[in-house]
């Protein structure tokens, strides 16, 4: 690796001469070994983590939601025997547990997630399709408003610490930790919204309707990525190579965003995969607070209605998601860390 | 020996909690929430399901601190019985998953070996759940108790728990006092539960700091969204959600629990970093 940036290096200096230190047999070894790393890598990651993982969760929440007592379709008038054996027929329920499991399985395989029992006539893959995209989008801006701030604020904090920037950045997270977003939302929307009238309190569709509801989500995450920025910034400024750097004669600016910053970023990342899911969940609070069209409030319905394909479908669906999340991050991870890249996977 | 040896430990440790300015502030406000919410008989002279509809969306007021609701309730009566029940919740959803993680994760890393590896892989798994979906889960499943909400989030949120407690046991497992144990032959479940884990209490006591405020917002979230502690009986998150549906006209029904529950996320914040440096002074060093 180092002979080969070394070539690297000196080419760009003498570009009439070329490469030469052309690369040799053992770079190419070294770069077939690393390819393989990062294969096993995924294939561990994939075949032995996510999937015993999202296995273990259909069944789980399938056989819970099958074998809890009371019909789906109990409601307040009591429905003739018929018609409950009728609908249970026209669900599929009458068959054995395992019967009707693989064929949830296979449906769900095939991108069928089965019919919404509270909303006749539709299919939950329909409800789900039709309100996941408004809330993924406040959920990455969420993330995107929440890493850049928190981002900015740990790595001022870290560059002096106990200075004023650090108290200022401090108290800042201090607060989008201490303030929920079912408390943050509808402070801001009395201020920014009621009282000052600059943003709209409520609807979509809009870009000015994103920025309070973005804000909001993401407050919290900011608070919590800055104090793990500063953590790591911290830890990483006090080590040698940081000093090394120092010596060399770089500029702070350099020695802070160029070095220090990529091994400081990885408690971070780290926190991203469950950051994810947890936006994707805090999201509901916020659509509910601004009437966002978003899945959240298909979710709540659907918990309230024992409707039961929504709900299985709802929990494969972010526990897909949090599966792809992770796998994302622990590959961003490995790619920071050649250490972690090494072991292939062995985290 | 034992004895005196866990009481000054202990002792040191709270000394140098109430020299942490922050963690002192963060004590006395929590104790001064939790004993208002106890003694909420005795401050103000109204139930908490009272209803006055002559005296519907009164502002705040020498006869109500902190106005009244929707239907002439007492705001305060509400946010301290509330505050009861968001207390109690926390609490008892913290048992459950103290007593599933600790278990678990004390056998994981005593017994060790194929035994630990496997209880492992099941937390791994487990732990590639999405937590809050399944409490939905089992909330609309099983209805909408008080004693099912803390069961659900206790039993979703051991994992961690265990992880810690494994690794602290694996730690001590090999120290001579557990092998002094071992000769004197005590059986396991001795060793582990009267030897190895009151050795852990201080990893656990500095979780939990963060276990807590984490339930108190997950009960705060399913009650916001209708799917928590039900109605008349009020929790923060269900008063906040009627507040935000009012807050144009009547912001007191928003800012008395929104303040409750800010308030008391920041004590327990200042108190859990405060422990963490009292109980683990060598991690304090190691941070700044």
């Amino acid at each position: 690796m180092s002979r080969f940036r070394r070539s690297e290096a000196f080419s760009k200096a003498f570009p009439t001469l070329g490469n030469v230190f052309p690369s040799t047999k053992l770079d190419e070894a070294k770069a077939s070994v690393h390819n393989n790393a990062v294969i096993r890598f995924l294939f561990h990651r994939l075949f032995l983590q996510a999937l015993p993982t999202l296995l273990a969760l259909s069944m789980l929440s399938f056989l819970l939601v099958r074998l809890a007592p009371g019909s789906p379709f109990a409601s307040e008038r009591e429905l003739p025997q018929q018609t409950v054996d009728a609908l249970n027929r026209a669900y599929g329920l009458d068959q054995p547990i395992p019967v009707q499991y693989f064929r949830y399985l296979s449906g769900v395989l095939r991108g069928d997630l089965g019919p919404s029992m509270s909303k006749p006539g539709r299919s939950v893959a329909e409800l789900i399709g039709n309100t996941l995209p408004v809330s993924l989008v406040l959920g990455s801006l969420a993330l995107g408003f929440g890493l850049l701030v928190g981002l900015a604020l740990g790595v001022l904090a870290a560059v002096k610490p106990n200075g004023r920037g650090d108290r200022l950045a401090m108290a800042v997270a201090l607060i989008g930790i201490c303030l929920p977003s079912m408390v943050m939302g509808p402070i801001l929307v009395l201020i920014f919204g009621l009282e000052l009238g600059w943003l709209p309190v409520v609807g979509w569709g809009r870009p000015e309707n994103l920025v309070l509801p973005v804000i909001t989500l993401g407050s919290t995450y900011a608070a919590y990525i800055a104090r793990l920025a500063r953590g790591g910034m911290l830890e990483e400024l006090s080590r040698d190579y940081i000093r090394t750097a120092r010596a060399k004669g770089l500029s702070e600016a350099s020695v802070i965003l160029k070095h220090a910053l990529r091994g400081g970023v990885q408690p971070v990342i780290s926190f991203l995969g469950p950051a994810a899911a947890g936006l994707l969940t805090g999201a509901f609070v916020v659509e509910k607070i601004f009437q966002i069209p978003g899945l959240g409030d298909e979710i709540v319905n659907a918990a309230q209605n024992r409707d039961q394909f929504m709900i299985l479908g709802c929990v494969l669906l972010f526990g897909g998601l949090m599966v792809l999340f992770n796998t994302v991050v622990d590959v961003v991870l490995a790619l920071l860390n050649p250490r972690i890249r090494d072991q292939g996977g062995a985290v | 020996m034992k004895s005196t040896k866990s009481y000054s430990l202990g002792k040191d440790a709270f000394a140098r909690l109430l020299r942490n300015p922050g963690a002192r502030l963060g004590l006395v406000i929590l104790l001064l929430m939790v004993a208002a919410c106890l003694a909420e008989p005795l401050l103000t002279p109204y139930s908490y399901r009272q209803q006055n509809l002559d005296q519907t969306y009164m502002p705040p007021s020498r006869a109500h601190w902190l106005g009244t609701d929707d239907l002439g309730r007492d705001m305060l009566t509400r946010i301290l019985v509330g505050g009861r029940v968001s207390f109690a919740v926390a609490l008892a959803a913290t048992a459950v998953s103290l007593v599933i993680g600790v278990t678990y994760g004390g056998l994981s890393g005593y017994l060790g070996g194929r035994v630990d590896m496997l209880m492992m892989r099941v937390v791994d798994v487990l732990y590639g759940l999405p937590f809050t979906l399944f409490v939905i889960l089992l909330i609309s499943v099983f209805g909408r108790s008080l004693l099912l909400l803390f069961v659900a989030i206790g039993a979703v949120e051991w994992l961690t728990m265990a992880r810690i407690v494994r690794g602290q046991v694996m730690g001590l497992r090999k120290q001579e006092f557990i092998e002094a144990c071992q000769v004197l032959g005590y059986g396991n479940a001795r060793i582990l539960f009267v030897h190895l884990l009151p050795n852990t209490l201080g990893t656990i006591i500095i979780y939990m700091t963060l276990t807590i405020p984490g339930i108190m917002l997950l009960e705060a979230f399913l009650s916001f969204l209708g799917l928590g502690v039900q109605p008349p009986t009020p929790s923060w998150g269900g008063l906040i959600k009627d507040g935000v549906g009012q807050m144009e006209d009547s912001p007191w029904m928003l800012m008395g629990p929104g303040m409750a529950l800010s308030l008391t996320l920041f004590a327990l914040n200042f108190l859990g970093d405060g422990l963490r440096d009292a109980l683990d002074p060598r991690q304090r060093e190691h941070r700044s």
